[in-house]
């Protein structure tokens, strides 16, 4: 068990440096315009941040030891579907939380 | 007239922020439960849910802090996880970087996944005023940042008491892949989709959750480019 010393340490210096990320570009970019290069890459960041984080927590689930978990994984692609289909994130994950609780059961 | 306006999209930042919640209270909960694992006390879960604020990276530092990793490796791995954030700062940017500093800095600290993403597809519908964009922002927050400090709270009180087989830890997965799914429209994304999972699956085993900035990097070129041959063929 990490000591409370070293927990308010880690508190601490993650509350800082994620508070330095989040304020970066919104903080200093001083209403600068975005150049045209760095526009079009960040128009693809949704579409790259969120898949990159999830792929493998789709594939080797944590909850399962890293074994992949068919009820888990149908859930993300219908998610996915649910998304892509209506455009709205809501639905999506209203859909996605519904069919995972009823895939676990079946599964 | 504007400030009614802004009135508005205050309301509908928070009607359409609410039911982000179904996803936030189970990963809020779960880190208050792995938190409370770890050797946190309420008053720590707190601290960490209210100063850090930020989900995947708290669970990030406390699974390396349950394992007996120095701090500054838990800091660091945690931190990676975040800067997936200064893409988001970036592309809001251009609507919030000229406001006041007192709302520069709030908007900052609030800057959270459901946030970013409600925000700058409305933000992307049409020109609005400062006022407009900040309230529609703030609309967003508030429906749900008060829920996460809450529901750790919450989390690390009950921990002990929550079946281990509730799926709390693919709640956070279906939040994100939610988040994603109606921008992963038209073929570039597609591209982006694609080229940042794979690269995401073959990178998983590097430390420090480094995979998952490559990955993202890669997805964001391979999208940039396809865009740019599109662009290319149909000029051509």
């Amino acid at each position: 068990m990490p000591d409370d010393r070293t927990i308010w340490t880690v508190i601490i210096a993650l509350g800082i440096i994620t508070f330095l990320i989040r304020y970066s570009f919104i903080g200093f970019m001083g209403g600068r315009e975005t150049p045209l290069w760095a526009q079009r890459l960040l128009r693809y960041a949704p579409a790259s941040v969120f898949p990159a984080l999830i792929a493998p927590l789709i594939l080797w689930p944590p909850a399962t030891g890293g074994e992949p978990d068919l009820a888990r994984a149908l859930a993300a692609f219908l998610t996915l579907g649910a998304g892509a289909w209506s455009r709205n994130s809501s639905i999506a994950f209203v859909a996605g939380i519904a069919a995972l609780l009823i895939l676990l059961q079946v599964f | 007239m504007s400030t009614d306006q802004a009135r508005v999209l205050f309301r509908r930042g928070i009607i359409e922020g609410l039911p982000f919640n179904i996803a936030g209270i189970p990963f809020a909960m779960l880190f208050g439960v792995v938190a409370y694992e770890a050797g946190f006390d309420i008053t720590q879960v707190l601290g960490m849910s209210f100063i850090v604020m930020a989900g995947a990276s708290s669970l990030t530092a406390l699974h390396l802090l349950g394992e007996n990793a120095p701090a500054l490796v838990a800091v660091v791995a945690g931190a990676v996880v975040n800067l997936r954030m200064m893409i988001f700062s970036a592309a809001l940017a251009p609507h919030l970087s000229r406001a006041p500093l007192g709302w520069r800095l709030l908007s900052a600290y609030c800057l959270a996944d459901p946030v970013y993403v409600l925000s700058l597809r409305k933000f992307e519908l049409g020109p609005r005023t400062m006022n407009e964009k900040l309230a529609y922002y703030f609309g967003v927050a508030i429906a749900l940042i008060p829920f996460w400090y809450l529901f750790c709270w919450i989390g690390a009180l009950i921990g002990k008491s929550i079946p281990p087989e509730w799926p709390l830890d693919f709640a956070g997965v279906i939040m994100f892949t939610a988040l994603a799914a109606p921008s992963i429209r038209g073929k570039p994304a597609v591209v982006a989709a694609v080229v940042a999972s794979i690269t995401a699956l073959f990178l998983s085993g590097l430390p420090w959750s480094i995979g998952l900035i490559l990955a993202a990097l890669s997805g964001m070129s391979a999208g940039a480019f396809a865009e740019w041959r599109r662009e290319v063929r149909n000029a051509g």
